[in-house]
């Protein structure tokens, strides 16, 4: 089990920047997401976006917001725990143990939810028959390409993901690409070399049409897919790959006995600490009279939880305000002389 | 104030009052009406504020944008007359709408 002074649960720029408070305050976090990367919603929905209220910077892009609060809490060396999703809190004594996923045990007397509106994981196709086959014929990601070698594959969706998986396997297997409009939204130089793949008989093309069923009993015969027209098509099929994006999950947040508000968790906006001593909230998954869902407020929340957290790490000593201008303690965690 | 209509798949139907200005979706979440997730909180990101809305309406609500279609291709079965309701800004032309909301929404 690994001790530290507060787990932080959520890497996206509220989770990031708690980083910061408590790191200049001298305290020790770790980080878990579960996604593969920092930056939350704003690396997996809008990296391109431009953002234009964050104070100070006129304008920037999700990634950009992300790698620049990487680099401020570079000084830090804080550990992350990506890919990983924390399954368990529970109290022992006057520490909170969290438990993940991937079997990780952290201890700390803080926990700084900042988990956006839940962890990331894969739309699902709806197909009653889909969770039969998944993670055995069925996919919504490709961990490992050499298991899709010669076989009919049939792709669903209509952008970068569905179009790139297409491109790269069609070197060794079949590939039925299945859209529900006929337009597809992929780089030009992408969609173009589908098109030269469709006429040389690599890649086949079907659209304006959606998923009906999947058939097969131990593994998958073939698909049924159903044209607007009303027409359908039986398509001899091996592997099923889906590409809907990512669909947010509250998921075991709400069984860590939080008092919640939909899918938000009541916090007060003093020290935006749930109805838990030692767990709080902040970002969009945390709710009190008057909260924004903006990053802006994000990052003044955990300002404020930060003092909180130093007096429940550090009961015996006197928490002391100061300013990063002008601290000679704060510069020198921060590495500056 | 324009009134919308909100159906479920199970044939229950909630008419409101909606300000003007405020989208479909926010009328949706302000008024408790199931069925309707809006998890990104209107930010085109996500898909689950997918409503299909009632045929003769479609030519009268604004234009749809690519970056909504884009996101119309991620919702859970969408339809020709798919939108996103955080998209549809109620104004006075808009009195009357009726949007029925999937039987999901992830």
């Amino acid at each position: 089990m690994k001790k530290t002074d507060t787990i932080i649960i959520g890497a996206g720029p509220v989770g990031l920047f708690a980083v910061h408070q408590l790191g200049i305050k001298g305290l020790k976090s770790i980080v878990i997401d579960n996604l593969d990367k920092a930056g939350g919603q704003c690396i997996e929905l809008y990296p391109d976006k431009p953002i234009y209220d964050i104070p100070a910077v006129p304008e920037c892009t999700g990634e950009e917001l992300t790698n620049k609060l990487l680099e401020q809490i570079k000084p830090f060396k804080t550990e992350f725990f990506l890919n990983e999703r924390v399954e368990e809190v529970k109290q022992d004594k006057e520490n909170w143990i969290v438990k993940t996923n991937n079997n990780n045990e952290f201890s700390a007397p803080n926990i700084i939810v900042a988990g956006g509106v839940g962890s990331f994981e894969p739309r699902k196709l709806t197909a009653k028959e889909a969770e039969k086959f998944e993670d055995k014929f069925l996919f919504y990601a490709v961990k490992d390409k050499e298991q899709f070698k010669n076989k009919n594959i049939s792709i669903f969706g209509g952008g970068d993901s569905a179009l790139d998986w297409a491109l790269e396997l069609s070197k060794f297997s079949k590939i039925n690409l299945i859209h529900r409009r006929d337009e597809f939204r992929g780089a030009p130089h992408t969609l173009s070399e589908i098109k030269k793949l469709e006429k040389e008989g690599k890649i086949f093309i079907k659209t304006p049409c959606q998923l009906e069923s999947i058939e097969g009993k131990d593994k998958i015969d073939t698909i049924t897919i159903k044209f607007d027209s009303g027409k359908t098509e039986q398509i001899k099929t091996d592997v099923v790959l889906s590409f809907f994006g990512l669909i947010m999950k509250l998921g075991p947040i709400a069984e860590w006995g939080l008092n919640m508000n939909k899918k938000t968790i009541e916090v007060n906006s003093k020290n935006f600490e749930t109805n838990k001593k030692g767990i709080f909230a902040a970002g969009d998954i945390c709710s009190y009279p008057g909260k924004l869902k903006l990053i802006l407020s994000g990052f003044h929340e955990v300002a404020l939880a930060a003092v909180e957290c130093f007096k429940r790490a550090r009961p015996n000593e006197k928490y002391r305000f100061e300013f990063t201008t002008s601290s000679k303690t704060i510069q020198s965690r921060l590495g500056k002389k | 104030m324009p009134k919308i209509t909100y159906n479920d798949n199970q044939g229950n139907s909630k008419t409101i009052e909606v300000e003007n200005g405020l989208s479909v979706m926010e009328g949706a979440i302000q008024n408790d009406i199931p069925g309707i997730d809006a998890d990104c909180g209107g930010s085109m990101a996500c898909a689950t504020c997918h409503v299909y809305v009632e045929e003769k309406w479609l030519n009268k609500l604004p234009k749809v944008e690519e970056a909504e279609v884009d996101m119309i291709d991620m919702a859970y079965e969408p339809k020709k007359n798919s939108r996103l309701s955080c998209q549809l800004i109620v104004s006075e032309e808009l009195d009357g709408l009726i949007v029925t909301t999937p039987s999901k929404q992830s």
